[in-house]
């Protein structure tokens, strides 16, 4: 009977054993949900429209994306229509330069499906935009998607 | 002897706590998918192309100026009442459609329009031009664009619900789920032709 009572004195010590589990599952967890940007931003990340009659774009490897929006570097101004490709700002004038590049990592058979994504912020101009919309239709770059996030569009 | 004996939380089962906790973010994270309005941009035109005339009340005028207000059809508008307008305009069917490969499409059978004259003759032929200024907001811009856009869902979805009993949007995805599916593309391509999405961004101005 005595033997019963006696147990319940002393602090056990929480056992650690499963800590590694832990942390493997947060690592786990932040290797899926980061995404990994091939480039680092130049311009400040675009606040992006919001709009109801957006497509998810498919096929990662044969999106492009231009970015505009207003530049980190002071020097370049504080307009909200710098043009980013790749890793540093350019004018619209590099957009056909930069489409070229692109097609040369796809195959050939897939060129016909890239499509290019125009990451623009909000209070950027409709110029720019037309700007860019002509380079890629000199260069027959004739599928483009406008960034945008899923919301009520109001 | 008893007295020192340290009881010992069972950890056993914490490891499939762990990956109990694991799975379930797995399932509901969503990874960052790139989502846009998608576009198609018209091929350029070769150097002696002459535009075709088209009928001034095929055509929807848009106009977006600099300050970011919203002209439609020589009037001002707001934004909300963008998509009734162009869903008006589109579903009119006041004539004949368009004569595809010698083959006339005849009146618009399934609008339910006012059927006016002075109003588009037929969804095929119906042309929604955008013309902004170079220095309209882009969001404004885009809303613009969805608002067209979602007028084209509302008629697209509607006649799907009546052919085939299901809302448009179910149908595409239906048919993403199983791309040989013949009758489903059938299906999808004729809601397409009946309503197609004929939105023609003109050349911007430029005030200043």
């Amino acid at each position: 009977m005595s033997k019963f009572r006696k147990k319940k004195k002393g602090m056990p010590a929480v056992n650690t054993a499963s800590l590694p589990d832990i942390v493997f599952m947060l690592l786990f967890f932040f290797m899926v949900t980061t995404t990994m940007r091939e480039t680092e931003l130049q311009v400040e990340n675009p606040r992006l429209p919001s709009a109801t009659e957006v497509k998810k774009l498919e096929h990662k490897s044969l999106v492009s994306t231009i970015y505009v929006g207003k530049a980190k570097d002071i020097k370049y101004g504080d307009s909200y229509n710098r043009i980013q490709l790749n890793d540093k700002i350019a004018t619209a004038d590099d957009v056909p330069a930069f489409i070229i590049n692109e097609r040369s990592k796809v195959s050939e058979a897939e060129v016909p499906f890239m499509t290019t994504s125009i990451k623009a912020d909000i209070e950027s101009n409709v110029g720019t935009i037309t700007d860019i919309r002509l380079k890629l239709r000199d260069v027959n770059a004739l599928k483009i998607s406008y960034s945008a996030s899923k919301g009520d569009g109001n | 002897m008893a007295r020192r004996e340290n009881p010992e939380i069972n950890a056993g089962s914490m490891a499939d706590i762990a990956f109990l906790l694991l799975i379930f973010f797995l399932v509901t994270t969503t990874m960052n998918v790139d989502s846009g309005i998608s576009k198609k941009l018209s091929e350029k035109p070769p150097e002696d192309y002459v535009p075709p005339i088209i009928k001034e009340k095929n055509i929807f005028e848009v106009n977006l100026n600099f300050r970011n207000e919203l002209q439609v059809e020589g009037e001002r508008m707001e934004i909300e009442d963008l998509k009734d307008a162009a869903i008006a305009f589109i579903d009119n069917g006041g004539g004949e459609g368009k004569i595809e490969e010698g083959v006339k499409t005849g009146p618009c059978t399934y609008c339910k329009g006012e059927r006016s004259e002075s109003s588009s003759d037929h969804p095929n032929k119906a042309i929604i031009s955008v013309q902004s200024d170079r220095g309209t907001e882009y969001g404004t811009y885009l809303k613009v664009q969805n608002e067209l856009l979602r007028a084209y869902t509302v008629l697209r979805n509607r006649l799907s619900q009546e052919r085939y009993g299901m809302s448009f949007d179910k149908l595409e995805e239906a048919y993403k789920d199983d791309r040989n599916n013949e009758a489903l593309k059938k299906k999808v391509e004729d809601i397409k032709t009946a309503y197609p999405q004929i939105i023609s961004d003109a050349e911007p101005t430029s005030s200043n």
